[in-house]
């Protein structure tokens, strides 16, 4: 088989309803995405990131796709693998990198790490690390949006994994119940650590789940970014206009292990070459290219353009400094916490 | 089991301890997400797939009211689940069916009913996990009439007390320190002897100060205990092991003497169980102290992940603290 045999594209009807600027951009968000996380995987190897850390590779067309079929009042929540919907919707590169080698300059100023990335003054509420524990927040978000009228809509990530939670079920039952402007998209990457979906779920396909809520359930193909976006427009559409939530199942795949420790023995390597014929970044490069929207030298310099945002992302992250051990007790509470660690911690001695 | 080489550290201690039970009593059996073919996130549970098969050692959806719960319904039945909660702080997600029903099931069917199930769960920093993987959250389940809190700090201990709450008739929550997962800390014996549950460990003796502290601070207690002692401020160490039931009476009886008490724990300090012990001390050893008791912990915040070795007492902290009630 020939590459040109292989060779797969995006879905003609839904790249030329995105078109060919908004295409162009598609790329870029998502080689951004790609080379930061490699980036982050070099800094993870080199010891300068320590804990988790989980990446987006393989599945940047799901944010990115999703992202440009919204407006910028719109509001995004996130599980914990959420480096790239940080990304591309107001976290920067720099800060992003920053948190993860745990930085002051970090979005959670190094406290949250990996996890944990926020910026909430772009609607971006944040990376979750507690499997599930965000849904319902979305569903609180959506409420309050529908309250003050301003046409916002909410788009809510997980994974398959967090599926089989309660939290889940009540979310979408609330939403539907009260129409709330929600968009819950699981990202279907087949895997929640080490359990595939079918060791996990009674139903497979997750998307039929919205039928229990009288909701609309859409599955979509993950991998192409323009399909995405259109399964995505169509249901912020109906969430802004309508007021009616969308269950969306992106059936996407992750190309790296859970973390930066998985033996990844629960699935073949053949599988996983497999799925990077359909490297969505490969599938929007050749889309670009068939249609004549973009040259070889366009996308290479995209390409150099990324890999030295990451690059200046970690120079900053490694010069700026560690959070002071005084701010620790800021922000647990609205007024800071009295105490500085040193008088604190140490006991009582006597006057 | 017939491996020539000792477990030596609290993963392949707990993990020795569960092959143990499993043989010699078929209704124990293993639940949680990924405890099977991944073989547990720590690979505490990493073989016994292979060994025990599928219906007792169980892969569950990633659900932790779900994996308690299904262990509570097993236990009336009759069985003995070992639910496995990865993170102490997934327990949340399941706190209701930890003390609403777990903790309460005997209570509330005046003893027609026991639930003895274990849950396991990875407690503390040590990973970098920050906010969201770090928990040290003893003091929610001491609080909760019903439970047996365990915390070990030694393989020996992890393997004796995993048995012993396996045999017992209570529920426990067994705490088991990230950051001892792969430290290597003496050998578990052979054999299938428990340690008895409530029964605290005095880990060093010494006739000038008693601290009290248990899990991942106690190697922290006892680098500190050595360089006072070449300081000659000689300090008991006691590990209670047991976090509920307390042995009050080993503690009480050692601060009887010393006189003194520093009390040292990773949790928060508002509220922990540090705050207890304090309370139980005086109410026990009035008349004794010398000093005020004192506390060594961790921050009242959740664990930062840029800040984990300051908010976990370290060697340095305890020192000052010995320093200040010596003086006092
Ligand atoms: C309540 C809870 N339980 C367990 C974990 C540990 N954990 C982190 S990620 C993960 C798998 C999640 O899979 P999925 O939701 O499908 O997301 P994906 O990894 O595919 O992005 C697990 C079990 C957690 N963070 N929270």
């Amino acid at each position: 088989m020939s590459d040109k045999e292989s060779q797969r594209f995006l879905d003609d009807a839904a790249t030329e309803d995105l078109g060919k600027d908004r295409l162009r951009d598609a790329y870029q968000q998502m080689v951004g995405i790609r080379r930061f996380e490699e980036r982050a995987a070099r800094e993870y190897a080199s010891g300068r990131i320590s804990g988790f850390c989980h990446l987006y590779i393989g599945q940047e067309a799901v944010a990115v796709g999703t992202n440009l079929a919204l407006e910028a009042k719109d509001h995004m929540i996130t599980a914990y693998r959420d480096h790239g919907h940080a990304l591309i919707r107001g976290c920067t590169p720099r800060n992003v990198m920053a948190e993860l080698m745990g930085k002051v300059t970090g979005n959670a100023r190094g406290r949250g790490g990996s996890m944990h990335m926020f910026a909430a003054d772009k609607g971006f509420h944040g990376g979750h690390g507690i499997v599930g524990g965000h849904i319902p927040l979305a569903t609180g978000i959506g409420w309050a949006s529908r309250y003050e009228k301003r046409g916002e809509v909410v788009v809510c990530f997980f994974g398959e994994g967090a599926l089989n939670q309660g939290a889940f079920y009540e979310s979408l039952n609330l939403a539907a119940l009260w129409k709330l402007p929600v968009v819950y998209i699981v990202e279907n990457n087949r895997y929640a650590m080490g359990t595939s979906l079918e060791r996990a779920s009674a139903v497979v396909d997750l998307y039929k789940k919205a039928d229990a809520f009288g909701m609309p359930g859409v599955v979509v193909d993950g991998m192409d970014v323009s399909l995405v976006h259109k399964t995505v427009k169509e249901a912020a559409d109906r969430a802004r206009e309508e007021s009616i939530p969308t269950f969306i199942e992106a059936r996407c795949y992750r190309f790296r292990g859970h973390s930066m420790s998985d033996p990844a023995k629960y699935r073949t390597n053949e599988e996983v070459e497999e799925r990077k014929l359909s490297d969505p970044i490969v599938l929007v490069a050749a889309t670009l290219k068939k249609r004549g929207w973009a040259t070889d030298e366009e996308l290479e310099a995209w390409d150099d353009a990324a890999k030295e945002a990451a690059a200046d992302a970690s120079d900053f992250a490694i010069e700026s400094p560690q959070p002071d051990l005084k701010d620790v007790g800021r922000y647990v509470y609205a007024e800071p916490l009295q105490w500085s660690p040193d008088a604190h911690t140490t006991p009582h001695v006597r006057d | 089991m017939k491996t020539a080489e000792r477990p030596q550290n609290l993963a392949t201690a707990v993990r020795e301890a569960l092959v143990v039970a499993m043989e010699a009593d078929a209704d124990v059996c293993v639940l949680g997400t990924d405890v099977g073919e991944f073989g547990g996130v720590f690979r505490v549970t990493s073989g016994l797939l292979e060994r025990f098969g599928k219906e007792r050692v169980i892969d569950m959806p990633l659900d932790p009211a779900g994996v308690v719960g299904t262990a509570i319904g097993m236990a009336l039945y009759g069985l003995r689940p070992v639910a496995e909660l990865t993170f102490a702080d997934h327990a949340y997600g399941a706190f209701e069916q930890l003390t609403s029903e777990l903790a309460r099931v005997r209570y509330r069917s005046n003893g027609q009913l026991a639930c003895p199930v274990v849950v396991r769960m990875a407690a503390g920093a040590g990973g970098g996990g920050g906010i969201h993987h770090s928990a040290h959250p003893e003091a929610h389940f001491v609080h909760t009439p019903g439970l047996v809190v365990v915390c070990p700090s030694t393989p020996a201990d992890a393997k004796g007390l995993m048995l012993s709450a396996l045999r017992g008739e209570d529920p426990v929550v067994f705490l088991e320190p990230q950051a001892l997962y792969r430290r290597s800390g003496g050998d578990a014996p052979e054999g299938d002897a428990g340690v008895p549950l409530g029964v605290a460990r005095e880990v060093r003796a010494g006739s000038d100060l008693t601290i009290v502290t248990w899990g991942a601070m106690v190697r922290v207690c006892e680098d500190a205990a050595a360089k006072a002692a070449a300081d000659g401020v000689e300090c008991c160490v006691i590990d209670p092991r047991t976090l509920w039931p307390l042995d009050l009476d080993a503690i009480a009886a050692s601060v009887a003497e010393t006189g003194r008490c520093l009390i040292v724990h990773e949790a928060p300090r508002s509220g922990g169980l540090g705050a207890e012990i304090t309370a139980l001390v005086q109410e026990r050893c009035f008349l004794h102290l010398e000093a005020p008791v004192t506390r060594v912990t961790g921050f009242d915040t959740p664990v930062p992940a840029a800040l984990e070795d300051a908010y976990v007492p370290s060697v340095a902290r305890v020192l000052a603290a010995i320093d200040g009630i010596m003086s006092f």
